[in-house]
């Protein structure tokens, strides 16, 4: 059994260092991430942030207006996750005062 | 209940250190607009600060700055603030988080958008913050005082 699992590692380890040599070098303006059109010859949102960050909220750090603006139904559900997790912690943490000799 | 440390040094440094990390905390939430930083970064600091004083001086004193009870309604308030932000535009005539539509007179629609991004980070802070301390205090509880 543990041989079979350092078999599968190993396995799927050199096939993610096949995979990442086969990725773009950083910064090249053919690679799909950095293309303005996409494959498929729809336009990427990407283009629209960097073009027009600064002009739509004037706001230097283009990242803070995506994540803020842009995409803030994405942050306003993140936070909503830490809180429902927090709640729900408390929940199941809180002990009454009363229930010591249950325990 | 969480004591004071007996060692002096980590009592006094603690003190000293809690209330600049405060200070940076407060400056990567209102900086998020030109330097990488925001509401998450920020809160996480201004609640290991909150730690940092728990650990240090104790619950006694550390709950004078931040009460055990406030943990959830201040979580629940950060969450309020991001979302009433987007209810505010909404009932500015815009879509619901559209901060360009904010019912401010006399901004400029990317002002208002500056303004709304802050307006949402210091929301996301009041939560982590909050959320951290609860947290902390709910599994800091000792049992058998109570």
């Amino acid at each position: 059994m543990k041989a079979i699992s350092v078999l599968l590692m190993a396995t799927f380890g050199v096939l993610v260092i096949l995979a990442v040599n086969e990725l773009p070098p950083r910064g090249e303006p053919q690679a799909p991430a950095s293309r303005s059109v996409s494959a498929a010859g729809s336009p990427v949102a990407a283009t629209y942030y960097i073009l027009n960050a600064l002009k739509d909220a004037d706001t230097p750090n283009m990242v803070t207006v995506v994540l803020a603006d842009y995409r803030g139904y994405d942050t306003l559900g993140e936070l909503t996750v830490i809180f429902c997790a927090g709640l729900a912690v408390l929940l199941l943490l809180r002990i009454p005062k009363n229930a010591s000799s249950v325990r | 209940m969480l004591r004071p440390s007996d060692s002096v040094i980590v009592v006094v440094v603690g003190r000293f250190m809690a209330p600049f990390v405060q200070i940076f905390a407060l400056y990567v939430i209102a900086h998020g607009h030109y330097s990488p930083g925001g509401g998450f970064q920020g809160g996480a600091m201004l609640g290991a600060s909150v730690l940092l004083l728990r650990l240090c001086v104790g619950e006694r004193l550390s709950h004078r700055m931040f009460p055990s009870g406030l943990g959830v309604p201040l979580s629940s308030l950060g969450v309020l603030v991001f979302a009433g932000v987007g209810l505010v535009a909404l009932a500015g005539g815009g879509a619901y988080l559209d901060y360009a539509a904010l019912p401010i007179a006399g901004m400029a629609p990317a002002a208002l958008r500056s303004l709304g991004i802050l307006l949402v980070e210091t929301g996301v802070g009041i939560g982590v913050m909050a959320t951290f301390i609860g947290l902390f205090d709910l599994l800091a509880r000792d049992h058998e005082s109570e």
